[in-house]
């Protein structure tokens, strides 16, 4: 794929229309009835959460949140092609990639509540908490590419950035670390069209950035992030190229933000009805609904039997984090060192005397 | 005079100065059409153009980085770094340019330029978005780093420090952008750098603060005055230049002090006041120095806040404890 794929071209890997409709049969991934049907379950399971979570937030049950809503085929897709020995080096949107990794709702509500506990993520093998700091997490998706290529084993990184996050330093010198050290990282840019209010086109004055790839020594290729089929398809060639000892692929996933950047922020500020309604056209659960209906593998009763499931297991999952234990003071000390230094432990114990102080003032 | 939060007040101070001078420009992340994540720049691009008051890419070191060239070419620009835990790709640009320009040239090129963004905790934030680190910028040689408390400070000081031939840190407490409402002149009024502000006499106990926890400190001194304690306030106003005057004549009268900050206690701001009191009034002292700090910790996500952040009870029991020494 990627010795045919000229980014330069900047056409849009695609293999399904906005109707569901297979425009591209070369690389139609080789996937049984069953498993697509699987996958569109799974992102319909992450859009439920997703949907939930911002419902949990708006009643003030948790605190800030990052909606995936129009991007769930980008992480859906990942989440097929990662294995269990592959790594993820998430950023902080493909909550689905997270999930089929192994991290539970529950760990990911603990975050969005505030409990550090959630994410050592602890059933996810080979999965880095969440970064924050835009692009930064790329490099160590770098740095773990050159433990594997020293070590021969046969893994690939798979690492998440924004658009946004294509204009950090960072992201430029993980791509060209990368390809000098020829690692087998895959860098997922989920383009989703804004950086909070920031669009596209004041990010970069490229026409893309799979186009980028060129100028690192590595291979790029721009695919629609709405289209699971194109997402699979690029992410399977990209993890055998990598795992092949061929070197890192950067993947430009173009997609749309449907919801706000977080449920602090208001897209009304900066973007048009218009514009949304356009892509509301192109939504991917959509697209892969009418691609599985043409195929009479769409029952619709029990679609809405497995969404009442699916909201059941949120719940469960949300109830039992809003269940969590309080805090203890412990817990702020406690892993910072791999050895506590005695003067921390000094400030432990020194704010355990003026507690004890408090309790006695209030009486 | 009108009725402003510091959200506002720093809004009027850009205003202000876009207005009367045309080569301030105001730049960053999501600062031009948006008005900033906290709407701190709001409706100056619209007032202004999108050539003075605009939206980057997403780098704080480009931000930083073009800003240094804005100022040696003659330019006032007035950054905004998205949250205090985002200014470190920048860290390069401010200790090894703007803090220097000044310095390599022996004063030929100046960097008059203010880098302004929210800090601290008490806002149930995500990860990196609650620090205090003060400090660090503290320790560079060659930028001033300032810290207002009230709307009121945060307009005069602002003008001040884009008026200012030199780098300007400008840290906003984002815990009080909206919680704090007074009148502020709506002219154009500065308050001058390295200039603490007394903000109550007191015989007892001096109690030095600056940003968020001036809040803190009025509320421990009203328990303290309960107590028969008398306290006296002082928002330190800028970190460096530091007014050593005022705080060495406080103590002189009062005899002890406390230095409140919200920052990890280790190398802090609390640790250097301690220091400049030990040198120049120990023999004026009645007990020892006392730093009312965070711990020496990262600042822990929202449910485990309450540990870490200071309490005017945290406040109280040290000013108790200082007095009754
Ligand atoms: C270094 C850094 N600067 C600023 C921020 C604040 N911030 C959080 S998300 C964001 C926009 C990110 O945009 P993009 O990379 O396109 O990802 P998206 O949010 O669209 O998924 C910004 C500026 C940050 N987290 N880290």
């Amino acid at each position: 794929m990627f010795n045919t794929y000229n980014p330069l071209n900047n056409s849009m890997f695609r293999i399904m229309d906005n109707f569901g409709k297979i425009i591209n049969t070369d690389y139609f991934p080789d996937l049984l009835d069953e498993e697509i049907l699987k996958a569109y379950h799974d992102m319909l399971f992450a859009r439920t959460a997703d949907l939930m979570t911002v419902s949990y937030q708006r009643q003030g049950r948790i605190y800030t949140y990052p909606p995936n809503y129009g991007q769930e085929a980008i992480a859906g897709a990942a989440g097929k092609i990662i294995q269990d020995d592959d790594w993820l080096v998430p950023a902080f949107r493909e909550m689905g990639a997270y999930l089929a990794k192994g991290a539970t709702l529950k760990e990911i509500f603990l975050v969005f509540m505030g409990y550090e506990d959630g994410s050592k993520f602890e059933y996810a093998k080979n999965m880095l908490p969440t970064s924050v700091p835009i692009a930064s997490q790329l490099l160590h998706a770098v740095g773990i590419g050159y433990e594997i290529k020293l070590r021969k084993k046969n893994q690939a990184v798979f690492t998440f950035v924004g658009d946004g996050g294509t204009s950090e330093g960072d992201f430029h010198e993980a791509l060209n670390f990368a390809g000098v050290w020829k690692v087998p990282v895959i860098f997922i840019v989920q383009n989703n069209q804004y950086g909070i209010s920031t669009p596209f086109r004041v990010q970069t004055a490229s026409d893309g950035i799979a186009i980028k790839s060129i100028a690192y020594g590595i291979k790029g290729i721009q695919v629609d992030g709405n289209d699971f089929f194109a997402m699979f398809a690029a992410l399977k060639n990209a993890s055998q190229y990598a795992k092949s000892g061929n070197g890192p692929v950067l993947i430009e996933a173009v997609t749309y933000r449907k919801g706000p950047h977080t449920t602090s922020d208001d897209p009304t500020k900066y973007r048009t009805k218009e514009e949304e309604t356009e892509w509301d056209e192109k939504d991917p659960l959509k697209r892969l609904k009418a691609f599985l209906n043409d195929k009479k593998l769409i029952d619709e009763k029990a679609e809405e039997i497995l969404i009442e499931q699916y909201i059941a297991e949120i719940d469960r999952q949300f109830s039992e984090a809003e269940n969590y234990p309080k805090y203890p003071l412990n817990d702020v000390f406690d892993y910072l060192y791999d050895e506590m230094p005695e003067d921390l432990k000094e400030q432990k114990r020194e704010h355990e005397k003026f507690l004890k102080w408090k309790e006695n003032l209030k009486m | 005079m009108k009725i402003m939060n510091m959200v506002n007040a720093i809004n009027d101070a850009l205003d202000i100065k876009l207005k009367e001078d045309e080569s301030v420009i105001v730049y960053g992340e999501d600062v031009g059409v948006e008005g900033g994540v906290f709407r701190v720049t709001e409706g100056l691009q619209l007032k202004y153009g999108a050539e003075r008051v605009f939206d980057s890419p997403l780098a704080e070191s480009g931000i930083v980085g073009t800003a240094v060239g804005m100022a040696v070419a003659g330019l006032r620009p007035v950054v905004e770094m998205q949250f205090c835990g985002f200014v470190y790709p920048a860290m390069n640009q401010i200790i090894s340019h703007a803090s220097r320009m000044h310095n390599r040239s022996r004063g030929r090129f100046k960097t008059p330029m203010v880098i302004r963004f929210p800090y601290g905790g008490g806002i149930n934030a995500l990860e990196h978005h609650s620090e205090s680190m003060e400090a660090l910028y503290g320790h560079i040689p060659g930028v001033k780093v300032v810290i207002p408390s009230t709307p009121h400070d945060a307009k005069g000081l602002l003008i001040s420090a884009i008026e200012s031939n030199d780098t300007v840190i400008f840290m906003e407490p984002k815990r009080i952008y909206r919680a704090i409402k007074q009148e502020v002149s709506e002219e154009k009024f500065s308050i001058p750098l390295g200039k603490a502000h007394i903000v109550s006499q007191g015989t007892d106990v001096t109690v030095i603060a600056y940003g968020a926890m001036v809040r803190e400190v009025q509320k421990a001194a009203v328990m303290a005055k309960n107590e028969g304690i008398s306290v006296e306030i002082i928002d330190l106003r800028s970190i460096y230049p530091i007014d050593k005057e005022t705080i060495k004549e406080s103590v002189k009268k009062t005899g002890r002090v406390i230095t409140v900050t919200e920052s990890p206690r280790s190398f802090g701001v609390a640790s250097e006041i301690t220091q400049i009191v030990n040198e120049e009034v120990f023999l004026y002292l009645e007990a020892p120095p006392k730093r009312v700090t965070s711990f020496d910790t990262i600042v822990p996500l929202p449910k485990g806040e309450h540990h870490y952040m200071v309490s005017p009870e945290k406040i109280f029991y040290e000013i108790e404890r200082t007095v009754k020494y």
